[in-house]
């Protein structure tokens, strides 16, 4: 077995491997928490409730 | 005349395939692949036939689509499938319970353990879980997107397609065909049709998203997505196997040793985190919302949840291998992931309880909405149990014993069962037309039944694991193990029988449920004493 691939794709792992994750799951929780974007959820969090059923008779 | 041609296209596509394996069968090394290939062939020749026959079989009528609007006959044909996979499988689960508790009960060579308690925990997991799954997926994003499946037939395809991948599955098992691959039993080519089923089901869901009229992806379409990609990914790489024959069911796997046992787990575990979670919990951010007439609670902490969900649980596997060969480091990986994730799993398991907020009081009045909140409480408490157990410490006291099985039988009955029974409860009499489900008493009566079998379940499980890992563990002062196993097993006998008694309660919940789905669907309404007992004062006279 080579253990030079093992230890390479390991320190890859948890260096530039961590940090991308990190950046990305940084950047997504920004994104959602911004003070902007309170209004946008709220709205979207309808959309279950608002759809319009042309196939249902029970919640009309 | 359109409808006729794309039939004769599926005649001839079924037909074809029927005599393709009618000469693989023909062909076949070995007993058990012969015997596949013919039930493949006859169940093909079958759907041949049904679809030539004209014009007014059950079966046409049945999936008599709408022209317009919404395709949901595969969602009614999924939810009454859904029932009867949900019998099947919890009624073999309460077979083997009888087996281990009087092994006299084992009739080999088919109808050993052995061969039985995959076919109970595929039949749970992938037969019931998977078949809801795929039909509450169908019919939330199409209500979500406000959009019909991009195709009707690519529909059906992936609707039957699943379910003759879970038949080979099943009988194979009773064959004796296995890879033993926990969760993942079936062999190469049982596989391969699946990954085929699999990616036409990717196609069918991320299309309707595509051509949505709606501008935002509703989450529980990230969680019906995070679903769909993650398992394709997991169930091609850890089904990655060379077969003896390609006319023969027996593989054997590409990867060997640790390495072997690693994939097996990241599979694994990974079907509990995206098969079992995900999935559900995009059933939990439509139904329940929908069932309580109001928004989630917080729309930011179901993103927040989705993501960290996703980030995490990849990397929990490890943690089923704690003091194995597996190198330390990658074991400790799995246990810290395990731990974070109690921050994900907590967070959803608030949102989808303070939906209710304000509204509490209905659930006295609706047994669907009370199903609801018991499987979201379940999957708080088991997603709080399994990270305890996933630490070395507790894991070295819980590992290989009934605590583990107490575990995944209070996520998988609690957590997995109950938001299904809802949203099964919620979805038939809307397909169907229904003023109201036939019983709400029976709901009742389900729920008590389910709650009471889960509670005797989960309980006799954790005395009975916790007196095995004891007495496993259990020295004298010169360092002898004081018990031998056979004693330990005479030890658990009781919990055993009482454990029968727990899934037998389970499985008459889920009886009532399919009389009550049968009588809704044959449009009856039973006379009972309306369950809203709103308490009334009189007024002073």
């Amino acid at each position: 077995m080579d253990t030079a691939l093992y230890d390479g794709l390991r320190h890859f792992a948890d260096s530039w491997g961590l940090v991308y994750m990190m950046v990305i799951f940084v950047t997504v929780f920004a994104l959602i928490v911004r003070p902007g974007s309170k209004a946008r959820a709220q709205a979207a969090a309808r959309i279950p409730l608002d759809d319009d059923l042309p196939n249902f008779e029970a919640d009309k | 005349m359109g409808a006729t041609l794309r039939n004769i296209g599926w005649i001839i596509t079924l037909a074809a395939g029927a005599l393709f394996t009618l000469i693989l069968s023909a062909m076949g090394q070995d007993a058990p692949f012969r015997i596949q290939m013919g039930l493949v062939t006859a169940v093909l020749a079958l759907g041949a036939i049904i679809l030539m026959r004209r014009p007014d079989n059950p079966v046409r009528i049945l999936a008599q689509g709408e022209a317009e609007g919404y395709f949901d006959s595969p969602i009614r044909v999924g939810s009454v499938l859904t029932v009867f996979w949900a019998i099947i499988g919890m009624t073999v689960g309460v077979v083997i319970a009888l087996q281990l508790a009087w092994p006299e009960l084992n009739f080999g060579p088919y109808f050993n353990f052995g061969r039985l308690r995959p076919l109970h925990t595929s039949g749970v997991i992938f037969a019931f879980g998977g078949t809801a799954l795929i039909t509450t997926s169908f019919y939330v994003v199409q209500r979500t997107s406000r959009a019909r499946l991009i195709s009707d037939g690519l529909a059906w395809f992936v609707f039957w397609g699943y379910q003759l991948f879970l038949l080979l599955a099943a009988t194979g098992y009773i064959l004796g065909i296995t890879e033993g691959r926990e969760y993942a039993e079936p062999e190469w080519y049982t596989d391969l049709w699946l990954t085929i089923v699999w990616v036409a089901y990717l196609v069918l869901f991320l299309g309707t998203i595509i051509k949505r009229k709606e501008p935002h992806i509703y989450v529980a379409n990230w969680f019906y997505l995070a679903f769909i990609v993650t398992i394709a990914m997991l169930h091609v790489v850890n089904n990655l196997s060379v077969p003896v024959s390609l006319l023969g069911s027996k593989s054997y796997s590409v990867f060997s040793g640790v390495q072997d046992a690693l994939t097996q787990w990241w599979y694994g575990h990974n079907a509990v985190g995206f098969f079992l979670t995900a999935g559900f919990l995009g059933m939990m951010y439509y139904f329940m919302p929908k069932q309580a007439g109001r928004p989630v609670y917080s729309y930011r902490l179901s993103i927040i949840h989705f993501w960290a969900l996703i980030f995490l649980y990849i990397w929990a596997g490890p943690h089923h291998l704690h003091y194995t060969a597996l190198p330390d480091w990658a074991q400790t990986l799995g246990m810290v992931f395990s731990i974070m994730l109690w921050m994900p799993s907590w967070g959803g398991m608030i949102n989808g309880l303070m939906t209710l907020r304000g509204a509490w009081d209905k659930m006295r009045t609706d047994p669907i909405l009370r199903m609801m909140v018991l499987a979201v409480a379940f999957y708080g408490m088991s997603t709080f149990e399994g990270p305890v157990m996933s630490i070395k410490a507790v894991n070295a006291l819980s590992h290989y014993t009934d605590w583990t099985i107490g575990h995944v039988h209070s996520g998988a009955l609690g957590w997995v069962g109950m938001i299904s029974f809802a949203a099964v409860y919620f979805l038939v009499p809307r397909l169907w037309a229904r003023t109201q489900i036939y019983s709400l008493r029976m709901i009742n009566w389900h729920f008590w039944l389910a709650t009471s079998g889960i509670v005797v379940y989960a309980a006799v499980m954790w005395v009975s694991g916790i007196t095995q890992g004891l007495m496993w563990r259990e020295y004298d002062e010169q360092g002898f193990l004081v018990y031998s196993f056979a004693e330990t097993v005479a030890a658990l006998h009781p919990y055993y029988i009482a454990r029968v008694f727990g899934g037998a309660l389970y499985l008459a919940g889920a009886i009532v449920m399919a009389v009550n789905i049968w009588m809704t669907i044959a449009g009856k309404i039973r006379k009972e004493k309306p369950i809203a007992t709103a308490v009334t004062l009189q007024p002073a006279e």
